[in-house]
């Protein structure tokens, strides 16, 4: 096993390699757009900027922290039963999240509403189990969780801001369309409002990924 | 590869661990979460009369000096003994009209005018929609509207959730001159109707379910209030 071939000295904290852990699925090996998770949550909570940014302040937390604890416990858990272990701890940290944020930020659960709920749902926390928690230390996986989280923000935030500027004239809610702009015929359009044109936005986003990175060109 | 066993004890262990935590947290925070749930609803009242406290002593204080709680029955009569906090509306909702509890806030202002809060509860597209209106001493202007809603759709119909569509409230009618209910409608702003602009709101365009039942939701809630405004009235 790969134990007996890595026993090299300790690495730091933020060693290249760890550096790196977090680096990749920023644009190498994106959740979303390369690894191909997480796209139902991409399609529904892209419609405005704000959601998309508490999303992904949520997935990040989870993941990071469901990879650290499943690190962990990984030689503990019975692999007949692991998905099973994987989902509890998942499932146990967003209610415990939910929970705290119900009582210490009521404003921020609120606009959540959903959303907190979904993030059990999302393939990119079960995947980065599956793919890297379940054979990794846990401060390279706590790592990994973090970079994945930010890949996913990424392009649920680039989306959003699209679909938010095209589809209300607005991001964040401030008006940036002129009202002159109306008077003069243009509309906003009404297919950014709904989930299709996530899809196209991230299809147009992989197009041009893989147009600019050499790494991801012979992949496909 | 782990005995049948072994594997049986994780997951029953794994399991009652994790319902522990959850339990504790849950009755840990419940009653902060109830707290605030409260604080919530006294918010919005104070939001439906256009008063926005910024911080929670200050909605705690302006509730407690210038807020009243009433409950009403069918006929316009005052329940005493019953608290307006303990009246759920989705399940007054569901009885027949003779037997609803109508909860109602009365909001006296700085010069000693009133304004009086109807709350209101009803179904957008995903799931439930609610709010509070609240009408000036003529019991006939609206003076403000707050709405939310669980889980519609962002940009859509969440938009009522929104000051912008909210403040459109503000100044409508809901009786004419004759005294019959019309309410204040959310249509579309190209239908036609036989009611004049001050009865009427713009619908969300793309929220077409949410805006119809925003539109209903007011009708039925407002409705059987109308006996005790009459009254006061006279």
């Amino acid at each position: 096993m790969a134990e007996v071939l890595e026993k090299p000295k300790k690495e730091g904290l933020f060693s290249k390699k760890n550096i790196a852990i977090i680096k990749d699925p920023l644009d190498d090996s994106n959740p979303v757009t390369v690894q191909v998770l997480g796209i139902c949550s991409a399609l529904a909570v892209t419609v405005q900027v704000k959601p998309a940014i508490i999303m992904t302040l949520g997935v990040i937390f989870v993941t990071a922290f469901s990879n650290l604890i499943v690190s962990i416990i990984r030689k503990s858990i019975p692999t007949r039963v692991r998905i099973i272990v994987q989902l509890i701890v998942v499932a146990t940290l967003v209610t415990i999240v939910d929970q705290m944020l119900k009582a210490y930020m009521f404003d921020v659960s609120k606009k959540l509403s959903v959303f907190v709920g979904l993030i059990i749902t999302n393939c990119i926390v079960m995947g980065r189990l599956e793919a890297f928690a379940f054979a990794q230390k846990p401060w390279p996986s706590f790592l990994d969780g973090i970079g994945n989280g930010l890949g996913y923000g990424i392009i649920l935030i680039t989306v959003a801001v699209f679909r938010e500027f095209f589809g209300s004239g607005s991001i964040l809610g401030f008006n940036l369309v002129p009202q002159w702009a109306y008077d003069h015929g243009y509309v906003n359009n009404g297919l950014m409002m709904l989930p299709p044109s996530a899809l196209f936005l991230i299809g147009g986003y992989i197009w041009w990924q893989r147009s600019r990175n050499k790494k991801l060109t012979n992949i496909s | 590869m782990h005995s049948n066993r072994y594997t049986f004890i994780y997951a029953i262990g794994i399991s009652i661990l994790t319902a522990i935590i959850l339990a504790t947290t849950s009755v840990v925070l419940k009653p902060k979460q109830d707290f605030n749930l409260a604080l919530d609803a006294k918010s919005n009242i104070l939001k439906s009369v256009l008063v926005e406290p910024s911080s929670s002593s200050e909605i705690e204080r302006i509730y407690g000096k210038q807020v009243e709680e009433l409950v009403l029955n069918s006929k316009g009569d005052i329940i005493p003994d019953v608290k307006a906090n303990t009246v759920v509306l989705k399940e007054e909702l569901g009885k027949n009209l003779e037997d609803r509890k109508l909860p109602l806030y009365i909001y006296t202002d700085d010069k000693g005018g009133k304004n009086y809060v109807v709350p209101m509860q009803g179904v957008g597209l995903w799931g439930p929609i609610w709010g509070f209106i609240s009408f000036e001493s003529d019991l006939n202007t609206v003076k403000g509207a707050f709405f939310d809603h669980k889980s519609e759709t962002p940009g859509l119909g969440a938009e009522i959730a929104e000051k912008p569509f909210q403040e459109k409230f503000i100044g409508k009618k809901i009786i004419d001159g004759n005294n019959s209910f019309i309410s204040v409608n959310v249509v579309k702003s190209s239908a036609k109707v036989d009611f004049g602009p001050e009865y009427r709101v713009d619908a969300i365009s793309g929220g077409t379910i949410t805006s119809n039942g925003t539109n209903d939701m007011i009708r039925n809630c407002v409705e059987p209030y109308l006996v005790y405004f009459n009254k006061q009235k006279n």
